[in-house]
């Protein structure tokens, strides 16, 4: 079983390992995840490259993707993820309609033994946008099916909404478009959906480099999903730990209470006592 | 008898019960139950003529001519 390295009942409550954090870890489904830095295995060219990466990242969940079985893959990422104690993911990329995200989600959790599914359902490949009616369909049908679903949404407030109200487990608003690495392109949106969402909200797709990541925790997401801003960067394991600094001090600095913005300048020096020179 | 798997087209004996197929597309030894012999995980899933068959029911599937065998696993993704 995937849940082997949890505890069964009552959710972990760990504070995280970090001194400087001192924070609650992020709970879904029972399931006490530390590391508010989710990595997808996507776009790794090399298995090793990949291993040192998810070490470099603190991960303790990520994404896979189901295709038709070969002999020779899937065995070594297996052992590594275990070997890790990283628990898995399984999303229906690739799905272009409800039905076939749906069979897909059934086949993972036959396959993998969890009831987890971040659901992806693409409008068409040049944008790889969500098609929201289809995604809609599927997560009702997939919630009325028993699984924890991780919805992959576009950054729509209304539409998370809906999803939240089907009884998602988490939103999972995209910044930009997949692989494009523009960063978070309405960070209001993200914002709104935030502000009123009660389930946790993790920014999915678009993270270009530690910045981004940074901005989407400060805008008060609960977690970061990203796979090629990593796995495709040029030195990877040091982009990981980059990434996992910056969801830290996201989270930290969303927590800090920023100062406002000001239009005019304000000294940090008090005029009082100044020698008259 | 003709049949499909993983899109390609597959001859097989006319007796084929499903759990047969993934054995020998697997080369992993399974039980009645569709559990690997070996106690390792199979992390395969299957889907027969669009519909997905729990492992329990490999066994008691028998493979038709013309039907269409999809054969899944966890690779690198999203």
């Amino acid at each position: 079983m995937l849940q082997e390295h949890t505890q069964t009942g009552t959710p972990d409550t760990r504070i995280s390992d970090d001194p400087q954090t001192d924070d609650e870890p992020l709970v879904i489904d029972g399931v006490a995840l530390r590391s508010r830095l989710v990595m997808g295995t996507g776009g790794a060219p090399s298995i090793d490259g990949l291993a040192e990466a998810l070490e470099e990242s603190g991960t303790e969940l990520t994404t896979v993707a189901m295709r038709r079985y070969s002999p020779e893959v899937g065995g070594s990422l297996f052992e590594l993820l275990n070997r890790r104690r990283i628990r898995v993911l399984p999303n229906t990329a690739g799905c272009f309609t409800a039905r076939e995200a749906v069979m897909t989600a059934q086949l993972a959790r036959e396959a993998l033994e969890t009831n987890w599914v971040k659901l992806e359902v693409i409008a068409d490949e040049r944008t790889l946008l969500p098609d929201a009616v289809e995604l809609v369909d599927a997560a009702e049908s997939l919630v009325a099916d028993g699984f924890q679903v991780f919805a992959y949404t576009n950054d729509d407030p209304a539409l998370a909404y809906r999803l939240e109200q089907l009884g998602v487990a988490a939103v999972m608003p995209l910044g930009a478009p997949i692989g494009t690495g523009l960063g978070i392109l309405n960070p209001h949106n993200i914002e709104l959906i935030v502000s009123r969402a009660n389930v946790p909200v993790v920014l999915d797709a678009g993270i270009g480099t530690a910045s981004d990541a940074a901005l989407a925790m400060e805008l008060g997401c609960d977690a970061v999903l990203l796979a090629t801003a990593v796995t495709r960067a040029q030195h990877p394991a040091r982009m990981a730990a980059a990434f996992r600094h910056a969801v830290t001090a996201g989270r930290l600095a969303s927590a800090a209470g920023r100062i406002p913005k000001r239009e005019h300048a304000l000294a940090s020096s008090s005029m009082e006592g100044r020698p008259d020179l | 008898m003709n049949i499909t798997v993983n899109g390609k087209h597959r001859e097989a004996a006319d007796s084929l019960p499903l759990r047969q197929l993934v054995v020998e597309v697997t080369g992993r030894e399974l039980t009645e139950g569709g559990q690997p012999a070996d106690g390792r995980r199979l992390g395969v899933a299957v889907a027969h003529n669009s519909e997905v068959v729990p492992r329990g029911r490999w066994a008691g599937l028998e493979i038709k001519d013309g039907d269409d065998v999809e054969i899944v696993a966890a690779v690198q993704g999203g």
